[in-house]
This record gives structure tokens, sequence and C-alpha cells, in this order.
């Protein structure tokens, strides 16, 4: 059953590698790829459901015993945030298809995108903590190809401040790695969550746990360090923004959630109370920021900022349901978030245009696309019966439960705010009528999107539509999930199980 | 020893941190480049310097006696080293890449994305078959 590990990893980084032969055929290189973004999905499926039904995967990659090779685990966590990028992968791959110019294809899009997604897929399930950084690398490479290509000034610009922060973040998190290893002599995560209990000096575990809440807390875009989301994000082409926005702060928040249930499993001083308050600050200033902007797609950066802070909240109060609920958030985020790109750049299509106030009136225009906005939009801002108001309601619930009263109430007004800036996209963009200037901006390419591109908006609106509606069958998977995090002795079982 | 390249990697760092701190990116890229030689002098000298213990295990036994020169940090650099050199290369083309196309090495000045991103022109020598 260990192939189950290997494959969601390996199906995707051997198509990038041969679609860098392909790469002068743009047909060729756009089947291969969707091929291998439809294999990975199959495999991601697979994984999941044994882990559903048989608990903890872990193999030991080369059969080197566990604390010393490096092993792949896949816990409830780890295989649906693999099925969640296989999702993505597929539809933004079959978004690329009309979007992406036919030039970037030439130079490695479909390459790029494959490397990226199996970077994101290892890192979601290696157990080690060096080949974390491993995979981080990979998938920092790719992101940092993907942002540039095509070369606008803007993209170079956003391109400087992302490389250049995100850089700094992974000599962070080498640090931070280099002196774990010196701290404790292992870097396998189960092993770790058995010797970091043995550490006599808590001054000296407590500053490398900031160390790499600094190191993650830099990719998931925390307060204070999301700077550099909003001025790169929304300058690629808009398939490239919605992988990013719906993927990459997650793998950040994803290795948080790693480190402060598993390695870190012991009482961490003072970051009980650092947590809570990055967490609400980062909600706050997120969705403040996304008040302040007149753009699509900043404002969808600013809130990916703004939704990050809601899943650190959970991963911060560290309870059950506080951790079910994280979960919850993670899967419909990522679905809604990226939807939410690819549905803006539909109407940039149909307008030839992100600004707010050259756009309008696509809603007489273009009923249906605004039903594909709509219900991810609403359901990001917290309706019931959408996917939003569930993931929103147990995190509420769980601070309630914590009598983390303050942090329930910035929570439940944040969630109000999300509001203000989904209805200003939804009265700027397709309520309000259109503009009578003429058009400055460039024509539309095709003013007809192509089924390529709405197909997946249709299908991750189903997605969100189906997470809302069976909301209890995701929140059970989720309480599972979350009993995995908060009972680490399963998953040092899973890997170490031989040995003990 | 072990003190004198822990001191050392701590100098390193703090120069490296007042050249990323500087809003040229020449400077900047330096400041990356020692950052991450301290990095890695760092990680050598947390698995224990020992220079005249090979990590070999001698003839009818099992298990090496400590101390012994640690051979994991090594290929933890290595690996460090290899992805370190990868992404400066990239970062010195993007740099350069941006300073041709936005004229300046000052991040203060550059605020192209801060307006509208589609309102720009593809940056000269975009053309096909050019560098990525």
């Amino acid at each position: 059953m260990s192939q189950l590990l290997i494959l969601p990893v390996i199906v995707p980084l051997t198509a990038g590698a041969v679609a860098v032969m392909l790469r002068k055929k743009p047909g060729h290189s756009f089947v291969l790829a969707f091929a291998s973004a439809g294999l990975q999905l199959i495999t991601a499926g697979l994984l999941l459901r044994y882990v559903y039904s048989n608990g903890i995967l872990a193999s030991q990659i080369g059969s080197w015993p566990a604390p010393c090779g490096i092993t792949l685990v896949a816990d409830r966590l780890s295989a649906v945030m693999v099925l969640i990028t296989a999702v993505i992968n597929l539809a933004v791959t079959s978004y690329s298809k009309t979007d992406i110019d036919i030039n970037l294809v030439r130079r490695g899009h479909y390459c790029l995108l494959q490397v990226l997604v199996a970077g994101v897929s290892g890192a979601f399930l290696t157990g080690d903590v060096f080949n974390l950084y491993v995979w981080f690398e990979v998938m920092l490479m790719a992101s940092f190809g993907l942002l540039v290509l095509g070369q606008r000034k803007s993209q170079l610009d956003g391109g400087v401040k992302y490389v250049t922060i995100n850089l700094f973040a992974t000599l962070l998190f080498l640090t931070g790695i280099g002196l774990l290893y010196g701290l404790t002599g292992t870097l396998n995560m189960a092993d770790l969550n058995q010797k970091i209990p043995q550490i006599t000096d808590r001054g000296l575990l407590t500053a490398l746990a900031v160390i790499f809440l600094g190191a993650f807390g830099i990719k998931a875009a925390l307060f204070p360090l999301f700077f550099w989301l909003p001025a790169s994000y929304h300058t690629p082409p808009v398939t490239v923004s919605a992988i990013f926005g719906g993927l990459l702060t997650k793998v950040g928040i994803y290795a948080l959630i790693r480190f402060f249930t598993l390695v870190f499993a012991v009482d961490m001083a003072y970051l009980n109370y650092l947590l809570p308050a990055m967490a609400a600050l980062t909600m706050v200033t997120g969705v403040l920021g996304a008040a302040a902007q007149n753009e699509f797609r900043r404002i969808l950066s600013f809130h990916i900022i703004s939704q990050v802070g809601y899943m650190v909240l959970g991963l911060s109060l560290h309870t059950r349901l506080a951790m079910a609920g994280t979960i919850f958030y993670l899967v419909h985020h990522i679905i809604v978030k990226a939807n939410l790109f690819l549905v803006s750049g539909v109407v940039r299509q149909l307008r030839g245009s992100y600004q707010l106030s050259e756009l309008g009136g696509l809603y007489r225009s273009n009923g249906w696309v605004a039903f594909l906005f709509f219900i991810p939009a609403f359901s990001l801002a917290g309706f019931p019966p959408l996917s939003g108001f569930w993931a929103k309601m147990i995190l509420i619930w769980a601070s309630l439960e914590s009598h983390q009263y303050w942090l329930a109430l910035v929570a439940a007004a944040v969630g109000l705010l999300t509001v203000y800036s989904m209805t200003k996209i939804w009265a700027e963009v397709f309520w309000k009528p259109a503009p009578q200037v003429t058009q400055t901006v460039q024509a539309p390419r095709f003013p007809n999107p192509s089924v390529w591109m709405l197909a997946p908006v249709a299908v991750l609106t189903g997605l969100t539509l189906v997470i809302g509606l069976g909301a209890e069958f995701v929140f059970k998977f989720a309480a599972q999930a979350a009993e995995d995090l908060t009972n680490p002795a399963l998953y040092v079982n899973a890997v170490l199980g031989d040995q003990n | 020893m072990q003190t004198l390249c822990a001191i050392l990697a701590g100098i390193i760092v703090a120069a490296s941190v007042y050249l990323i701190l500087d809003r040229h990116l020449i400077r900047f890229i330096f400041g990356l480049v020692l950052a991450g030689n301290a990095v890695n002098l760092m990680i050598f000298t947390v698995g224990r310097l020992e220079s005249r213990r090979p990590p070999l295990i001698p003839d009818q036994v099992t298990a090496m006696t400590v101390p012994y020169a640690n051979a994991l940090p090594q290929a933890l650099i290595l690996t460090a080293i290899v992805i370190g050199f990868a992404l400066l290369s990239f970062v010195f083309i993007l740099f350069y890449r941006a300073y041709q196309s936005l004229g300046t090495v000052d991040t203060e000045l550059m605020k192209v994305a801060e307006s509208d991103p589609e309102a720009d022109s593809p940056a000269s020598g975009a053309g096909d078959g050019g560098p990525v």
C-alpha cells in the first residue's frame, strides 16, 4: 500500500519532467498535464479512501528504518489536503487551456504547474522535517517560475517582493532545522515528538518554536508577515493567482499545524498568547485591507490573509473541536478561494478588466457567471447553508467553548466585514449598470469563455455546495482528522511502531 | 572550536541582516549569500565538531563509539548548498531582468505592481525563445 503514498507526488513530478521535453508542443503538453492531474486525483482519492478506513499510513522510503530514513506519512489531514491539491490541480490545468498564452506554454507553464503541485503534495505527505524543507523548496522554485513567466513589468516587480521574503523565510526555516537537530539529534517528526519533552531547557525550545513560527508565518501570510502577498498575487495570469491563492499559503498553515500538534506537542509558554493574538490581528488586518481595495484580485488576495487568520485561530485554541474547525476551514477555503480567482478570470475574459470601476452589468448580461460568483463569494462570507458558514460556526463555537469570548467576537465581526467586501464586488461587478465610458482597456480575446474555463468553475462551485449541504459528513471527517492531530501517539505509533 | 564557529556564524548573520535590510537589491543579494553560508556553518556546528575520529565502524564492532565526526550535517549542508545555489542563480537572473525592465534596483522605486497591473506591456526582450 506504500505506493499510494508515493504516487500523488511522483505522478506530477514525472509529468513535469516530461513536460519540459514536450513544451514546444503546447497541445501535447496540455494533454500530458491534464492526464497527470487526472491520475493524481485518482491516486489521491485512493489514498484518502485507504486512510479513511485503515487509519494512518506510513512508509519508509528505501526501507531505511524510521528515524534514519525519509518517512512518508498520510494521516487524515494529509490525505484530504493531497486530495484537494489534486482537485485544484485538475481545475487549474483545465482552466489553463484557454487562459494561458501559447508562448507561456512553450516556456514551460505546465511543467512548472505540475512541479509546483508535486512540491505541495510532497510537503503534505512527508514525515521528516528536512524533507519538508526540500518539498518547500521544490514548491517555491516552481512558484517563482510561474509568477514571473510572461515577464510583464508588474510581474517582475511582484516577483522581486515575493522571492526576497520567501527566500528569507526559507533560510529561517533552515536555521530552525539546524537548531532542532542540534538540540535533539533527529529530524523525524514522530521521533521529535518523543525527544522534545525530554529537553530540559524550555527557553531554548520556545525560542526555536518562534523561529519556526516566523518561517511558516511568512509562508502562511500571518500578521505582521503578510505584506508580500498582496504585493504579488495579483500580478501573474489569473490561473497562477488561483493556484497560489488556493494552495500556497495553506502549505504554511499545514506546516504550522504539524509543528504545533506533533513536534512541539508540549506547553509552549508565551506562544499560547502569541498565536491567538496573531490570529486575531491577521483576520482583522486582512479584511480591512480588502475593504480599501478596488481591484478584483487584490480584494481576493487580502481575503486570503483574513481567512488564514481563522485557520490559525483554530490551531491556537488547540482543542479537538477547534482543530476540526481548522481542517473544515482549510478544505472549504482552498476550493472557494481558487474558484473566486478563476471567476475573476472569467469576468476579465468577458469585460477585459479587473478594476471594479470599469466593470458592471454582468448580472444582466451573463446571469450564470453571476451565479458562479455568488455561491463561492457568499460561502467565503459565511452565509448559511454554504460551506463557509459551517467552517466559521465551528470555529466560533470552539472559541466560546474554550472561554475565548473576544476571539469569537473578532471572528464574527470579521465575518461581517467579509460580507461587506463580497457585496462590494457583487454590487460593482454584477449589479450596477455597465459603465458607459469607451473601453480603453484591451479588448477581450474570447468574448465567450470556453468550456475549459467554465467547467472547473462550475465543478468547484458544485463542490462548495456539496460541502455546505453535506456539512455533517465533512464535519465528522474533520473531527476524526482532529482526533489524529490531538492524539500524536497514533502518528508516532504508525511511524515508529516497529521499534517501540 | 565549536564556540568559535558559533560566534562566527552569528557575526555573519549580523552582517547579512544588515545587508538584507538595505533597499538596494544588489546589497540584498549579497546579504542572502552571506546568510546562506551562515546557516550552513551553523548546521555544521550543531552537529558537534570532531576532527580526529572518522565515522567508521571498526572490525568486530557493530556500533561506533562517541565521539565521532558526524556525517549527517554534511549531507544536510550539501542538499542546502545545491538548493541554495539554484535559488541564488534564479534570484540573480530575476534581479537582472527586473533591473532591465524597471530601470532600478531600488525597491522603494518599484511600484509598477501597485498600479493597474493589466495596463503595463510585456517587458522588452520577452519575445519567443527568450530567457524565462
